[in-house]
């Protein structure tokens, strides 16, 4: 010993592209996903759910319910034992409606039969008497002074007005627009299902699929009428998230089901429940004016923004916030005003899905810097350039970027991204295949055009306006039988986005042991946050860290204390199982490990502020950028479409599993693609057309393009390992890319997306607007039902851990 | 209605309502729950079976149609703790996220191989249009489908 030697390194650590650990049980089919879950005796859940957008319930009758075979239970709002209301932000959500139901698709009763089959027809049994009311689903006239009432207080969920600079300022040049997104699903693939199972002890051990376990608990118990400590929530294997999942969905019903017949009981929805049965993006409607010198420099603009949040508020506020904090772009802009309202209506209630209010906003104002690139004669690249922020600027809320922004490198890099071949076109020209429309056979490659595309946009990175949104971990470092081990502990939901992988990689890098495993996820430990807002790498990797850091300190100590040859001022490190001292080996990790040594850390990103009522302050953490490139052909006879091209470039900080990133890269942009040209839930009068696969479409293997992809590596300081959020961004600018590329191929106006064939081939006229309403009277800049006193519901978390501190 | 039907290799019997889908049969009544069920409506592609060695949707299939027949699932495919090669090409390719489309996937990807051992890519294409992932964007996907032809032409080599 004492040697030096070319040492291994530690495998499998940060900046690897590491396989998944959940890998191998999700390849063989043996990954026990939430509707997989099965318990003796278990029984099935099924919910009931009002057939209008707005409607008195006079009265309901279960008895021939309760009398159908194989029935344990029937259950209403009566029958909730504590609360009966439950929400993220706010409590304004019945657990089941009583009085009144404001959408479609609102849970009335739940029913726990035998077979899922039994259950689905004893609900059918229930007799629901309903006095239908007049509705409101047009987010505008939601805002009229005579529309129906949503909530006893009005319409309005929130009103932000962000003034900077001379918002009166003139320019040389001005270019106007009225911009409109449709109402898009996360449509994972796993349901939303789970198991509760009644416990010894009175509580509830419950086994779910969702992006936040302690969120989840801190809405059940209430109304569950437990203390917290009585109900347990587990995290079952989630297939898929992307913000479906930020909400209760079956987890109080299930738990109120099992509670009352003492009995497991499953709740899983089919593809049609899913989609009545968590949130949505919500639908907007933009108006925009830029004002520029007339070399292209942006001097003023100003902007409304209207969110259709639906029936109940789910996360509307901190969206509504989003979307107005950023409507601007990454551009440095010295005047602006912006408004932004989230009301409500009876429609669906909409919330949380990737890119968060930043999706609708980078649609309108990308399309806006392309008119205005038009009108100056600029390339739009160059004038995108010319405006873009850095380091050091100053948003509209008068935030200033301290972290790193390299808004120029991440347009530039894209644009270099080589662009496809031209292809030949014209009739027999190639495999039909390759023509839009494609294996439908329908176009044979006449009229063809091709467009190209470009998008900039950027998002935050974790919670946001104050919240302190902080994560937990445990880690443990032990002498195994074959070495030593890691064992970590956190309650961070692994939805697909690789969490659990980061947290080994961190584990590995910190520690120097290869051997590492993960816990089950679950409400024993404190909370992780929410797996949104492109946060658990900073936030649950910062909480392994830093644990990880307390336990090494804790060894180093040993080391010191027993290794009388120890130098004092030789720095120690650990790497591949070993304790180096200035890089000299002192010894396998283990030796030192008689002792197992435990440490709990909680990661606290930096505290942001509330916005006030100028709409100014510090309010987000940390900021990520990314471009994006599409290359379109577009039939023009028939309105199809294929995407030839996607070019990619992002602000990643560091990269801490490259691989990773990239396919979160390409999997937000089928999202963004999917937005542009096919996802939307038809709504009609609050009702939901196409809550289906057949009638819902999300982009197949045939609509996705290759998206060739360029990590930027520029560390953000102050955060684990300078790595920033990378579930959003691609989202974010994908949709904005497809949309200019079509409008450049057609050169059409295409001011709403998704874009039909109808739009493309001049079937259908372009949306137009009479003007936006006018701001709503509202009491001040969060949001209205806190002002009315309406209990907060992730608000409470913090109280509550406050306490219990 | 009583089923007697023979699933990866054993006669199973399953006591079964007449409506009862073949994925039904499978998920919760032999303990399979491998294939996944995430649309009952042919869209998706995530319960892909053999039924007498053809792909089906085993959501659209009734569990009486397998009466007396042969059924493949995912849980079929590796040999004990010995990955099937598109199995382990998944894993390698990074074309697994929240892995619900995934079984169903390597199904579809090992039947499409077991007919053509070198597809080009609109074949491929062509053959996995069927079934949908949220996660991926499919472009680890093709790598994964890539990767296992060709380690599947060494393996016969
Ligand atoms: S569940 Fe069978 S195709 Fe979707
Ligand atoms: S990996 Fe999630 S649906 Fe494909």
């Amino acid at each position: 010993m004492g040697d030096t030697r070319v040492r291994e390194r530690t495998r499998g650590g940060i900046g690897e592209d590491v396989a998944r650990i959940d890998g191998l049980p999700k390849s063989k089919g043996a990954f026990a996903y939430a509707s997989d879950l099965w318990a003796d005796g278990m029984l099935w859940g099924h919910t009931l759910r009002s057939p209008h957008p707005h409607a008195r319930i006079r009265s309901i009758e279960i008895s021939a319910a309760v009398a159908s075979p194989g029935v344990h239970a029937v259950l209403t709002a009566e029958d909730v034992p504590g609360k009966k209301t439950y929400g993220l932000e706010f409590a304004d959500q019945p657990v089941l409606a009583w009085d009144r139901v404001r959408y479609v698709g609102e849970p009335v009763a739940i029913v726990a039969a035998e077979h899922p089959e039994l259950a689905r027809r004893a609900a059918a049994r229930i007799v629901v008497d309903y006095e239908v009311l007049p509705a409101v689903t047009d987010m505008k006239e939601a805002l009229e002074p005579d529309a129906p009432k949503v909530m006893e207080f009005g319409n309005v969920l929130r009103h932000v007005r962000i003034v900077h600079g001379d918002p009166d300022a003139d320019a040389d040049v001005w270019v106007e627009g009225y911009y409109e997104t449709g109402m898009q699903d996360q449509a994972p693939l796993g349901p939303e299902a789970g198991l509760a199972v009644p416990a010894e002890d009175g509580g509830i051990d419950v086994y779910v699929a969702t992006q936040w376990l302690h969120v989840d608990r801190q809405q059940m118990a209430p109304c569950l009428g437990l203390p917290m400590e009585k109900v347990r929530v587990y995290l079952a294997g989630v297939g898929g998230a992307f913000g479906a999942r930020e909400d209760v969905s079956m987890q109080i019903h299930a738990s109120m089901l099992a509670l009352h017949t003492g009995k497991p009981v499953k709740m899983s929805y089919g593809r049609a429940e899913s989609f009545l049965g968590h949130v949505h993006r919500h639908p907007s409607r933009i108006w925009m004016r830029h004002g520029a010198t007339r070399d292209g420099r942006l001097v003023n603009i100003r902007a409304r923004l209207l969110l259709d949040g639906g029936a109940y508020a789910s996360s509307s506020t901190a969206v509504t916030g989003n979307a107005s904090t950023f409507a601007c772009g990454p551009y440095e802009v010295p005047n602006a005003l912006i408004e932004g309202t989230g009301v409500y209506t009876n429609n669906p209630p909409c919330g949380a899905m990737r890119g968060f209010g930043a999706v609708q906003a980078c649609f309108a104002y990308e399309a806006q810097m392309d008119k205005l690139a038009a009108v100056l004669g600029i390339d739009p690249i160059e004038l995108r350039l010319k405006n873009a922020l850095s380091t050091g600027s100053v948003f509209p809320t008068g935030q200033v970027i301290d972290g790193t922004a390299p808004v120029r490198e991440v347009i530039e890099r894209c644009a270099a991204i080589p662009l496809p071949p031209e292809e030949p076109t014209g009739p027999a020209t190639r495999d039909p295949i390759t023509v839009p429309g494609g294996a439908q056979n329908v176009g044979h490659g006449e009229g063809l055009k091709r467009g190209v595309g470009f998008a900039a946009g950027y998002k935050n990175t974790a919670f946001s306006e104050g919240f302190d949104d902080s994560s937990e971990a445990w880690v443990r470092l032990s002498a195994g039988p074959a070495g030593p081990l890691v064992e970590i502990r956190s309650a961070a939901a692994e939805v697909g986005q690789g969490v659990y992988t980061i947290l080994t990689q961190i584990a590995r890098s910190e520690l120097g042991v290869e051997r590492v495993i993960l816990d089950p996820s679950d409400t024993n430990i404190g909370s992780a946050g929410s797996s949104s807002a492109s946060r658990q790498t900073m936030m649950s990797g910062g909480a392994v860290q830093l644990a990880c850091g307390a336990v090494r300190e804790a060894l180093f100590e040993r080391v010191r204390a027993r290794e009388a040859s120890s130098d004092p001022a030789g720095e120690l490190r650990l790497e591949a199982g070993q304790v180096l001292e200035s890089e000299l080996p002192l010894g396998p990790i283990e030796r030192f490990l008689d002792e197992p040594i435990e440490e709990t850390r909680v990661f606290h990103h930096r505290p942001t502020e509330p916005i006030d009522e100028r709409g100014q302050g510090a309010i987000h953490v940390s900021f990520a950028f990314a471009a994006e490139r599409a290359v379109v052909e577009v039939d023009e006879d028939l309105g199809l479409v294929r995407v030839i091209q996607i070019a990619a470039a992002q602000d990643v900080g560091s990269a801490l599993n490259p691989r990773s990133v990239e396919g979160q890269i390409e999997g937000g942009t089928a999202q963004g693609l999917g937005l542009a040209l096919m996802e939307e839930l038809q709504v009609v009068d609050g009702r939901i057309r196409n809550a289906s696969f057949t009638d819902y479409l999300i982009p197949t293997i045939l609509d996705m393009p290759p998206v060739v992809s360029v990590l930027v590596e520029e560390p953000e300081p102050g955060v684990p390992y300078g790595a920033k959020g990378v579930g959003e961004l691609s989202t974010i600018v994908a949709g904005a890319a497809v949309a200019a590329a079509l409008r450049n191929a057609t050169g059409r106006e295409l001011n709403r997306i998704p874009v039909k064939p109808d739009d493309l081939v001049g079937l259908a006229e372009p949306p137009t607007s009479s003007g936006p309403p006018a701001a709503p009277d509202v009491p001040g800049p969060r949001s209205v039902p806190e002002y009315f006193g309406l209990g907060a519901g992730q608000m409470e978390i913090l109280a509550n851990d406050a306490d219990d501190a | 209605m009583l089923i007697r039907t023979k699933v990866n290799g054993e006669w199973r019997e399953a006591d079964v309502w007449a409506g009862s889908s073949l994925l039904y049969l499978l998920r919760e009544e032999m303990q399979l729950p491998g294939s996944k069920n995430a649309c009952e409506q042919g869209e998706c592609g995530s319960c892909s079976v053999w039924l007498d060695g053809e792909l089906v949707c085993s959501c659209l299939v009734l569990a009486a149609q397998a009466q007396e027949r042969e059924v493949r699932t995912v849980e079929g495919l590796a040999d004990h703790d010995e990955l099937h090669p598109v199995q382990e090409a998944f894993l390698e390719a990074g074309a697994v996220q929240c892995g619900f489309c995934t079984p169903g996937l390597i199904v579809a990807v090992t039947d499409l191989l077991e007919h053509d051992p070198s597809p080009a890519e609109p074949v491929v294409r062509e053959a996995l249009s069927g079934n949908l992932c949220r996660c991926t964007g499919y472009a680890k996907i093709l790598d994964a489908v890539s990767l296992a032809a060709a380690r599947m032409r060494e393996g016969k080599a």
